[in-house]
């Protein structure tokens, strides 16, 4: 039973699993480019959601062809098109603050950052 | 960055043959987003990513004396403001904001619904590349 | 010819008022290239265009009831809808005035704070504006995402561009937004997981039967979770204070009055009209826990501001209890509550950038963050100093600011719904908030050997203040018709009304 559901749902238990992993980076780790990371694995985990959540069994890619065809819904992948562009302009934004701190203070950790605000 | 010194004769005649299929195959996506896979945010990160095999086999000066980095800027607001001039046009001619079919740029509403799209396209196309690009400029100077 | 543009301009307002933004946020660099110094009045007139429109839709609103536009002629469930009703038509006029005098006083503040960052500043101003007017404005829950990303990518940015350690504090910004606006999307996605839909009108029709599913459980507290993030709801704070406390002045006061007010109206929006009441009385009741939260949070931002010296880092603690007393009259929700939080949007907005407009001036004139150095300014910036006490007592609750009337209701509410401790809490944490405003006026007023030699603050500086901090006292006076108007939605949405 147990097996079952994993079995046929498995790509949302890869989601929840990729989102937990992205989460801890983001939070847990103290280098700022593997938060980063983090922070990209928990966008796309949620991404293969949207993309989970939008397939058809047996559905084919939503182009107008002759005949009737069971298709995919389309309008999630839309969603994601955009939610990948917001993506890319985070991680960006990111990494440029990175690289900005980076000359600034001479590293990426965290808490030599911190510590060495503290000492302003 | 600098591969121009003649040791990467391989990669610099690879790029050389890739990188016109490249854009070729960028503009062939910009331009079938209507009627097939494809579009604007697509095309532009395929047209950047062939600038930027460019920038990277041929050197950073090389491609900012071809796409310098404030042509890049004026490419950008020109893509947003085709996309607007779109909307702000079918507005002119009647219809809601982004109203295609109310252009009237053919006798059918669908084809000049489809037209309609294809500019927006162009215009997102063009403003994705030249934001990657300059995203990339960015990035590879300061490395420097 | 001139009538019919017109006539198409009316029509078309919802849209455009987006469009200008759009349009001139990428004109911006064109501009820049002609003459940096144009970026700043281009900046104001964008800001204008959006004022005169704003103010536009919630008049027509009032006089006609609910504006609806479809892009793209697209009937609503399938199309994007811009929906103009009283309670976002309101938020409208608020953050376009925020945006439009802010605009006006960041010229010179900009200069001195940041020089020759013009382009890319003006550029990303606009963005946010126009991001915000866009979250407000939308109808579908989607687009709603997509504006709160742009409005929040500028805000990093804008904040990035502070001092050294305003690089950090945007970086936790921005690792604290994507978490946020992660849950959104997520939550979003449940919604339409479980709907089909993404249009507000519509999920809050389709919703109902599906109440007792997990799915919308899950997906309508990711939203809500995801929402307080942005709005700085007490637990969720953090990023807030060193955000504000770093970022050039003219931001901090644009944020402080905008941007967490935007987020509260999504959490207002997402509870009343997405979703419904019904919901949260019947199925999980999370309103006594956001209360809880909320006066929880405004205790602890007043005792914190009370301990901090730098002014703009206190006035952000004053900040997370000011968005408490917002979201405890949300949480209240009843027909008083909702009125005074409604109103305390309006009033933190214009009180809150306001001071954060004196700390600037103050900065600008003396190059002074601390409060202790605060001596004597009274005498050397008499004026901006005025704009500070009005500001600080509305904030406080003395009577005919507008700072009164929304704790009164707030109040009023904590009182029908017979929950006596947050009656206390919000009469004990504006003693709070006295105590650490008390601190301020006692330096600038009565302390001694103070600065002598600056002058005023320049009047592109005086003036939006000075405008901010009548407008905080006029809103005391406008309070009751207010109300009447916030009557015509929360009638709807409690089906009862406020008198």
């Amino acid at each position: 039973m147990v097996l079952e559901i994993i079995l046929t749902k498995y790509n949302y238990f890869i989601y929840i699993s990729l989102m937990a992993l992205g989460f801890y980076g983001m939070i847990g780790k103290s280098n700022l480019i593997k938060k980063l990371i983090g922070m990209s694995v928990f966008q796309y985990s949620i991404f293969l959601f949207y993309i989970s959540i939008a397939d058809v069994e047996g559905g084919t890619a939503p182009i107008l062809v002759k005949g009737e065809v069971v298709y995919v819904n389309p309008l999630p992948h839309v969603l994601i098109l955009t939610a990948i562009v917001v993506a890319v302009s985070t991680l960006a934004v990111g990494l440029s603050l990175a690289v900005r701190i980076y000359r600034e203070f001479g590293t990426l950790d965290e808490n030599k950052i911190l510590m060495g605000l503290k000492n302003d | 960055m600098a591969m121009s010194d003649g040791r990467g004769i391989i990669l610099r005649t690879n790029a050389r043959f890739m990188v016109p299929f490249i854009l070729l195959w960028g503009l062939y996506v910009l331009t079938h987003g209507t009627s097939g896979p494809g579009g604007g945010f697509q095309a532009g990160v395929v047209l950047a990513a062939g600038i930027i095999l460019y920038a990277v086999v041929f050197g950073l000066e090389e491609s900012k004396r071809i796409f310098p980095i404030k042509v890049m800027l004026i490419i950008a607001s020109i893509g947003v403001s085709i996309y607007a001039w779109v909307g702000i046009f079918s507005i002119i001619f009647g219809g809601k904001f982004l109203e295609y079919g109310k252009i009237p740029i053919s006798h059918y509403p669908a084809e000049s619904s489809k037209l309609g799209i294809e500019m927006v396209e162009i215009g997102i196309g063009l403003t994705v590349m030249a934001i990657m690009l300059s995203i990339f400029y960015d990035f590879v100077h300061r490395g420097d | 010819m001139i009538e019919l543009i017109i006539s198409r301009i009316v029509e078309h307002a919802p849209i455009l008022l987006i469009v200008v933004g759009l349009v001139g946020a990428f004109t911006t660099p064109l501009i820049g290239m002609i003459k940096k110094g144009l970026c700043s009045y281009w900046a104001s007139l964008v800001s204008l265009i959006q004022l005169i429109f704003s103010i536009y839709l919630f008049y027509q609103v009032i006089r006609v009831g609910k504006i609806s536009y479809w892009l793209g002629g697209w009937q609503p469930p399938w199309g994007i809808e811009y929906v103009v009703d009283v309670l976002n038509g309101f938020v409208l006029v608020v953050v376009s005035i925020i945006c439009f005098s802010v605009s006006i006083y960041g010229k010179k503040s900009f200069l001195k704070e940041v020089p020759g960052k013009e382009i890319s500043l003006y550029t990303l101003y606009i963005l946010i504006s126009t991001g915000m007017l866009g979250i407000v404005i939308t109808g579908d829950i989607f687009n709603l995402y997509v504006f709160l990303e742009i409005g929040s990518l500028a805000a990093y940015a804008l904040v990035a561009i502070g001092d050294r350690e305003a690089l950090v504090a945007s970086f936790n910004y921005m690792i604290m937004g994507t978490i946020s606006a992660c849950f959104v999307l997520l939550g979003i996605g449940y919604l339409y997981l479980m709907t089909g839909t993404l249009n507000m009108a519509d999920l809050s029709r389709l919703l109902p039967a599906l109440y007792d599913k997990p799915s919308v459980l899950i997906g309508i507290s990711l939203l809500i979770v995801g929402f307080s993030i942005k709005t700085a709801v007490f637990p969720l704070h953090t990023w807030l204070p060193d955000a504000y406390t770093h970022s050039p002045s003219a931001i901090s006061a644009l944020l402080s009055g905008t941007f967490t007010k935007v987020g509260i109206y999504a959490l207002i929006r997402l509870i009343f009209t997405i979703v419904g009441l019904d919901y949260f009385i019947e199925h999980s009741n999370i309103f006594v826990f956001l209360s809880w939260v909320a006066s929880a949070g405004i205790i602890f931002g007043s005792v914190m501001a009370i301990a901090q010296d730098d002014l703009k880092r206190m006035l952000a603690y004053s900040s997370i209890s000011q968005i408490g007393y917002i979201a405890l009259g949300v949480s209240l929700a009843n027909n008083f509550s909702l009125a005074g939080g409604i109103l305390h949007i309006f009033g933190h907005s214009v009180m809150k950038s306001g001071l954060f407009m004196v700390a600037g001036a103050v900065i600008y004139t003396t190059g002074i963050r601390r409060i202790s150095q605060l001596s004597g300014m009274s005498r050397v910036m008499p004026y901006t100093m005025a704009a500070f006490l009005i500001g600080a007592l509305s904030m406080i609750g003395i009577p005919p600011t507008v700072g009164f009337f929304s704790k009164y209701f707030i109040l009023l509410g904590a009182i029908e719904a017979g929950e006596w401790v947050f009656v206390a809490v919000i009469l004990f944490s504006s003693l709070l908030t006295a105590a650490y405003f008390w601190k301020v006026f006692e330096k600038i007023y009565f302390g001694r050997n103070g600065i002598t030699e600056v002058n005023e603050a320049p009047l592109s500086m005086l003036l939006p203040t000075i405008v901010l901090a009548i407008l905080s006292l006029i809103g005391g006076f406008l309070a009751p018709k207010l109300i009447d108007i916030f009557n015509l939605w929360i009638e709807g949405v409690l089906g009862v009304s406020v008198w």
